[in-house]
């Protein structure tokens, strides 16, 4: 139960208006608001609190315990809103009403310039963050200063998805297939896993916006460039057309198992074989483990295939920050569990229940690179997820709008999957619905 | 319903009234025709409605590796029904009797709250005069045409400059209005209750309270019963409403308890429990049906109430 203390209810008895409004009154109400030091937040542990967390990672709650245990006067009221999206609709409830919302959220790196644009979140810069330059991998730091929308640090890394291919070594066996390096003798080994095994598909697409873009990224592209309230959206350069060549084969030989992502159906045919690969983030191995337990001992992992021959070049799928909520009256403690959670102990109890760390010691510490597990045959998995994470490609940008825009690709881009168009046709109408509403939002987009 | 004629001074309207209705009373004793076309039309119709259901409890005594493995509408090898329900019911520290205590929760102060409403409003409305009765009438059709998902945002701007949203008074003060369940109750009431008894009760003395309390409760029952039911199964299944207005798990109620756990196999690092979902909704909808079977009696033998013995 968190009750709004009662300076909050007050506050938003006397607020009327925007959300804008609402976020600046209470950012003038909030005591010290962006004028935090270290010193600060070290007070803030001694005075104690309550803080409310809205995060879905399951690994949070031993965190949370653990932050409570540390420093006894502080009461971490963690709750799980939903996951992603429903998070997302639930915040921007909150930021309009001007309260009910938490101290900290969890964000994924795509949504985190959407809230940095809407002032919703604190800069932590002052508040510590500056001193962990150097802490986390370049992706994701690079993530959580939203590039492109002015000077900040606006969350800490929990995690990270540097990519890489997950495959079911007893399938490519069984039909003969060595493991492709680059994504042609992807395409190809698509199609004589399906010839020789006609119930089994090399991987199952239905069309996922973080899936395409996550390729288009690894592919050098740069489709979306933001400067401030300038947004260009070029969905056709070099990366993503390359993208578009490459993928348009697999829909139109069906290659692709028409299974939707994360459905029991999905879960099914990982276990059962008849998803051979997929190609995603280094969070995945968690996932198979519950959902996929039949297939365990035979799936590996081996580097994302790449788009020129020796090339070593990757990007990210998913992982998320945490973030403090500029409405929050209590930035300073929010901030000291932030701390703990991402760059302190928070750390190694979540790697040990399964998370994908972003910090470099974690990435480079022997006992992390020498886990051997059962599920994927005692493979040392963690040396080629590690090393992903330092290839992956730099430069790229997320739009300020990247939720809405993941919630229409299926509109848009998704149509090319169930015929009727192509994916670059697909790409293009995409580009049009998000050059619009980002005219209709006050942007100053253009097709580049 | 049909209202039949009061002994007393019988007019020309209720005495036409009566001859008219003389006929279909004669045609109802008829024996009732078998059409082989209704009879299979009426099969499709409940296979299309139990099939569901089938499907569920068959797939409740699944393990999840069964759930994967096996044809959806037979059972596997081993049951492991028992097995479900106790995980079910243990699984995050017993959270799911918590979110089952709140669904009761909601439905018995929400529901039952919105039954007692609709019937004094109904009442009033159908058997009393006064000033600007048009004017609620206008209002109550209006309110029935809007549906409820319709208002849950605003309610909840509302509602948060209140400071309650995240208390279950959000999700059960919304509850309590059923301008449907009044609508009903108002024309039940104008139809069941005879002017008549009214007056004479009355003429006997009776003050208005003690009149409403034991004339007119027992002859509306069937239509309370109806109310009920439509306001208990609307609560029960109830996800848009506590979707906007809750954030802390503790206050879930079952729909959106069962989606939270629904919602893990698509986390990063979640746990995958199809097993525990389906039995859970098994368990969830196991409720609504025995209230069902339970209050149909007095659903059924009010249809029949309402005249006055000639």
């Amino acid at each position: 139960m968190s009750s709004p203390t009662p300076s909050r209810r007050l506050a938003a008895r006397t607020l009327r208006g925007t959300a804008l409004v609402a976020v600046l009154g209470l950012t003038l109400a909030a005591c010290g608001g962006g004028d935090g030091s270290p010193e600060d937040v070290a007070a803030a542990v001694e005075e104690g609190g309550t803080l409310t967390v809205w995060a879905w990672d399951p690994t949070m709650e031993q965190v949370a315990a653990d932050f409570e245990t540390a420093n006894p006067g502080v009461t971490v009221e963690l709750a799980n809103v939903g996951t992603g999206n429903d998070q997302y609709t639930a915040l921007q409830n909150a930021i309009s009403a001007g309260s009910g919302g938490p101290d900290v959220a969890q964000v994924e790196y795509y949504a985190l310039p959407q809230f940095v644009l809407g002032e919703a979140l604190a800069d932590l810069g002052p508040l510590g963050a500056d001193d962990l330059e150097g802490t986390y991998t370049p992706g994701p730091w690079n993530a959580v200063q939203a590039a492109g929308q002015g000077e900040g640090i606006y969350g800490l890394p929990i995690d990270s998805g540097p990519m890489a291919l997950f495959y079911n070594a007893a399938v490519f066996e069984e039909a003969g297939v060595e493991v492709p390096t680059t994504w042609d003798e992807y395409v190809e080994a698509g199609r004589q896993i399906h010839a020789a095994l006609p119930d089994t598909y090399i991987t199952a697409d239905t069309g996922d916006a973080g899936f395409a873009t996550s390729l288009i990224w690894q592919a050098g592209g740069e489709p979306f460039t933001v400067d401030g309230t300038d947004v260009g959206i070029d969905l056709a350069d070099e990366g993503s057309a390359r993208f578009a060549e490459m993928w348009q084969p697999m829909i139109d030989e069906e290659l692709l198992a028409p299974i939707n992502p994360w459905t029991d159906e999905w879960f099914a045919a990982l276990g059962g074989g008849q998803v051979a690969s997929l190609v995603t983030g280094a969070w995945m191995p968690g996932n198979l483990v519950s959902g996929a337990a039949d297939a365990s001992g035979d799936w590996r992992v081996a580097p994302m295939p790449q788009w020129e021959e020796g090339g070593a070049a990757t990007s990210e799928n998913g992982g998320s920050s945490l973030a403090v909520m500029e409405a929050s009256e209590q930035q300073e403690l929010a901030y000291a569990f932030l701390d703990f959670a991402a760059a302190g102990d928070g750390i190694a109890s979540r790697v040990e229940e399964g998370a994908f760390p972003a910090t470099v010691a974690e990435l480079e510490s022997e006992e992390f690179l020498a886990q051997e597990p059962e599920y994927f045959g005692g493979q040392r998995i963690n040396e080629v997820l590690a090393e992903s994470a330092t290839e992956v490609v730099d430069g790229w940008q997320y739009l300020p709008f990247q939720v809405y825009a993941n919630s229409v690709f299926n509109d848009t881009v998704g149509q090319a999957y169930v015929g009727g168009t192509t994916l670059s046709e697909g790409l293009q109408s995409w580009q049009g619905d998000l050059t619009t509403y980002g005219e209709q939002q006050g942007f100053g987009t253009a097709a580049r | 319903m049909t209202t039949s004629t009061p002994t007393a001074r019988p007019t020309a309207a209720t005495s036409r009234r009566a001859s008219s209705l003389r006929p279909t009373r004669s045609r109802r004793v008829d024996r009732p025709r078998r059409s082989v076309l209704l009879t299979v039309l009426c099969a499709l119709v409940l296979v299309y409605a139990l099939v569901p259901l089938v499907w569920l409890v068959i797939n409740a005594t699944k393990s999840q590796g069964d759930l994967f493995g096996s044809f959806g509408l037979w059972f596997a090898g081993d049951v492991n029904l028992l097995d479900n329900i106790v995980r079910t019911l243990t699984y995050d520290d017993g959270v799911f009797g918590r979110w089952f205590l709140n669904t009761l929760l909601y439905v018995v102060a929400g529901a039952g709250g919105a039954t007692v409403l609709a019937v004094l409003g109904g009442y009033g409305l159908a058997k009393f005069d006064f000033v600007g009765k048009k004017a609620v009438l206008a209002v109550v059709i209006g309110a029935v045409a809007v549906p409820g998902t319709a208002l849950a945002v605003p309610t909840f701007l509302m509602f948060s400059q209140m400071g309650i949203t995240n208390t279950p008074l959000a999700v059960i003060v919304p509850s309590l209005i059923s301008p449907f369940g009044l609508y009903l109750m108002w024309t039940f009431a104008s139809e069941a209750i005879p002017t008549e008894l009214l007056e004479a009760a009355r003429v006997d003395g009776a003050g208005e309270l003690r009149t409403f309390a034991q004339v007119c409760l027992p002859l509306l029952a069937p239509g309370t019963v109806t109310v009920l039911l439509f306001t208990v199964v609307a609560t029960w299944n109830n996800y848009f409403l506590p979707l906007i207005m809750l954030r802390d798990p503790d206050w879930y109620p079952l729909t959106l308890g069962l989606n939270a756990w629904n919602a893990q196999a698509a986390t990063a690092g979640g746990e995958a429990i199809f097993d525990l979902v389906i039995t859970g909704s098994l368990l969830t909808v196991l409720p609504l049906v025995v209230a069902f079977l339970f209050l149909q009696r007095y659903w059924q033998s009010g249809l029949s109430a309402g005249g006055v013995k000639e």
